[in-house]
């Protein structure tokens, strides 16, 4: 069927500012970070093509490091959040009455009214040395003396955790919702235990929920910069404050520029091989 | 005859409701029973119930003469095939049905020789390797089947399997699936809502509703004799008429409709004279143009249009009062000459129907 003229210049007309969009704060920066980052100055001060920035990143072993850290910790924070989120989503989805369903999904939702920062706030207030954890906990005789529950890796992936929650719940929600349930039912009776029907029926019905949720999780603890800043180690750098401080700190905007079209290709590489490793494609997760 | 499935005084009860009203049946072995009732009667309850799905209120369930009591569902040696089949669709048919043979851990070299075997038996040879969406609708009933039957279980439960079919193809799985029971040899239950779905496949068939039993027989004795009017509605079609009682001898009585006919007929159960009885006579039963009317009710009808159907064709008639009335109209071309208009005689004989007191 031909698609009417006046038709056509709708859709353009309604496509025309999404693409504007994107041309101006998504290609245009990232063009003129590419330059950047290939951009460097000669031994006379003189700016020219150089890939001494990206060589940086290899022959420094405290950059690539740094990156490594941050890469292991998104994934070990996906991993966790993953086993958290299922049984929370399955609860919601499965067990829950659905009258309460609105209720407990508004109760996940609720935290993210408020700012990243008064969150992580939140929590250090509660973790903090001179804290509301350690005043209880040295009150009814637990500890003698406080300790610091702060700035170590385990709070910091505890509070990326928290963060990242709802990101993974509501894809799993949404692919739970799906399961028709006379097909564990099925399971059961053709003689499965409760394991194998996580194994055999849930999680692999799950499966696009639990990837798309994984990616945006990954994507998002790799990309974070407030909660491992204000929570991590101070001796334990994330990769993106490298990246800040080569802008900010050191001013080395052609180094920054590298960093972060680096954080970029390794990120969507791990996840490339991520899909390779659970035969998936992107296009089936994300439909 | 060894009993694979007993059934005793079953009960349950959703809060207030009671879904299962205090059920009683056996089923021998090798035998097709069918529960046969208006849909939320209570039939997938009763059978989830039997799968263990669902606890009893109270009564007990024995397969095989075990007890069925505090079994969970992966243990009871019955499998359920599901009123949506319930295929896993993230696996082929051969890996469908290999899911419960991996559960017993059989040999792979094992699981692969029953799955080409029953795939045989049920009709689908070479169809291993395809995927469930692949499968037209009858195809995926078979495969929810064979899933179930390579399995051995002591009964077979099948909830309304025919259901998503169309009416063509459950004409053709009926006659199949009752191929195959008598082949395989395994017990059937069977539930449904269609009558003739359980009176062309089933030994046994009971009919059930709200809950409760209203007979259990073969598929003749509810037919010919059903014992409440409920079954006498809901298995196959019947003409109604309510009159009252006017002249009575132990089961014998005259009755007079309400638009004034007077018939002989017998009934089921004590009434008197004055009493009200509602009576119940199968469209075959009616013969067209009697020619010999002494023991035969007879009277006069209009015919109001010929419903062509074969050999199941019949005559839509109305009485002089206005009732319409369905009258079987033999293809034996001796009635050819009815048409639509024409005022016809048609009689009964007084055994030809069945009478119940009508409830007050
Ligand atoms: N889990 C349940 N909770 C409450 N009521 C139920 C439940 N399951 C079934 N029922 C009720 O029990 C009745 C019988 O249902 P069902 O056994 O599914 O009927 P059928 O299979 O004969 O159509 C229905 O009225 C239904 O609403
Ligand atoms: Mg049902």
């Amino acid at each position: 069927m031909a698609v009417p003229r006046s038709s056509k210049m709708v859709f353009w007309m309604f496509l025309a500012p999404v693409l504007c969009w994107l041309l101006l704060l998504i290609v245009l920066p990232h063009i003129d970070l590419l330059v950047m980052s290939f951009s460097g100055e000669n031994d006379l001060g003189k700016s020219t093509w150089t890939l001494q920035n990206y060589r940086n990143f290899f022959t420094e072993p405290i950059y690539w490091n740094t990156f490594l850290r941050t890469a292991v910790f998104s994934i070990i924070t996906t991993l966790i959040t993953f086993l958290l989120a299922m049984p929370v989503a399955f609860y919601i989805v499965k067990v829950v009455r659905p009258r309460l369903q609105g209720a407990m999904l508004m109760m996940l939702l609720l935290p993210f009214w408020v700012s990243e920062l008064v969150r992580v706030y939140g929590w250090m207030i509660l973790l903090r040395e001179s804290g509301v954890i350690n005043h209880f906990l040295v009150k009814f005789g637990l500890l003698e003396r406080p300790i610091e529950m702060l700035y170590n890796d385990a709070t910091m992936i505890m509070g990326l955790v928290y963060t990242s929650m709802l990101f993974m719940v509501v894809p799993l929600i949404s692919a739970m919702e799906s399961l028709d349930d006379s097909l564990v039912e099925a399971a059961y009776d053709l003689g499965s235990s409760k394991t194998v029907i996580w194994w055999k029926i849930i999680l692999p019905h799950c499966k696009p929920g639990i990837t798309s949720g994984s990616i945006v999780v990954f994507m998002l603890v790799l990309g974070n910069y407030l909660t491992p800043n204000l929570m991590g180690g101070k001796n334990s750098l994330w990769f993106t404050e490298q990246i800040y401080n080569q802008f900010i700190a050191s001013f080395n905007w052609n180094q920054g520029a590298a960093f972060g079209f680096l954080l970029l290709l390794l990120s969507s590489l791990i996840i490339w091989i991520g899909l390779k490793l659970s035969r998936q494609k992107l296009g089936e997760v994300a439909s | 005859m060894d009993i694979d499935l007993s059934v005793a005084n079953l009960v349950k009860k959703f809060g207030n409701f009671t879904a299962v009203d205090q059920v009683t049946f056996d089923v021998p072995q090798g035998s097709f029973f069918s529960i046969l009732g208006p849909s939320g009667c209570g039939k997938t309850t009763l059978l989830r119930m039997v799968a263990g799905f669902e606890e009893p209120t109270s009564g007990t369930i024995h397969i095989r003469g075990k007890d069925m009591a505090g079994v969970s569902p992966n243990q009871r040696p019955v499998n359920l095939v599901f009123q949506h089949l319930a295929l896993f669709p993230m696996m082929n048919v051969a890996e469908n049905i290999a899911f419960g043979l991996k559960r017993r851990k059989v040999a792979s070299a094992q699981i692969k020789k029953q799955i080409d075997e029953i795939l045989e038996r049920v009709g689908l040879p070479g169809y291993a390797q395809q995927r469930i969406d692949q499968l037209s609708g009858g195809q995926k009933q078979r495969v929810a089947i064979a899933r179930c039957l390579v399995l051995e279980p002591s009964v077979l439960l099948l909830d309304e399997p025919l259901g998503a079919l169309d009416l063509k193809l459950r004409e053709q799985m009926k006659v199949e699936l009752k191929k195959l029971q008598s082949k395989v040899g395994t017990t059937f239950v069977y539930i449904t809502h269609d009558q003739s779905e359980a009176l062309v496949m089933s030994d046994r068939v009971a009919v059930m509703n709200m809950g409760r039993y209203e007979q259990i027989g073969t598929p003749q004795e509810l037919y010919n004799q059903p014992l409440t009017p409920f079954v006498a509605q809901f298995v196959g079609d019947n003409n109604l008429w309510s009159g009252e009682v006017v002249e009575q001898s132990g089961n014998n009585i005259v009755m007079k409709t309400e638009e004034g006919f007077v018939f002989r007929t017998a009934i089921q159960g004590p009434i008197s004279v004055g009493q009200h009885a509602n009576l119940y006579l199968r469209p075959e039963t009616m013969r067209i143009l009697p020619t010999e009317k002494e023991a035969l009710n007879c009277f006069n009808v209009v015919v109001k249009a010929i419903l062509f159907d074969g050999a199941n064709s019949r005559l839509l008639t109305v009485t002089p009062g206005g009732q319409e009335l369905l009258v079987a109209l033999p293809q034996n071309r001796s009635f050819d000459h009815i048409k639509p208009g024409q005022a016809i005689e048609v009689g009964w004989h007084p055994d030809a129907a069945v009478c119940f007191k009508a409830e007050a």
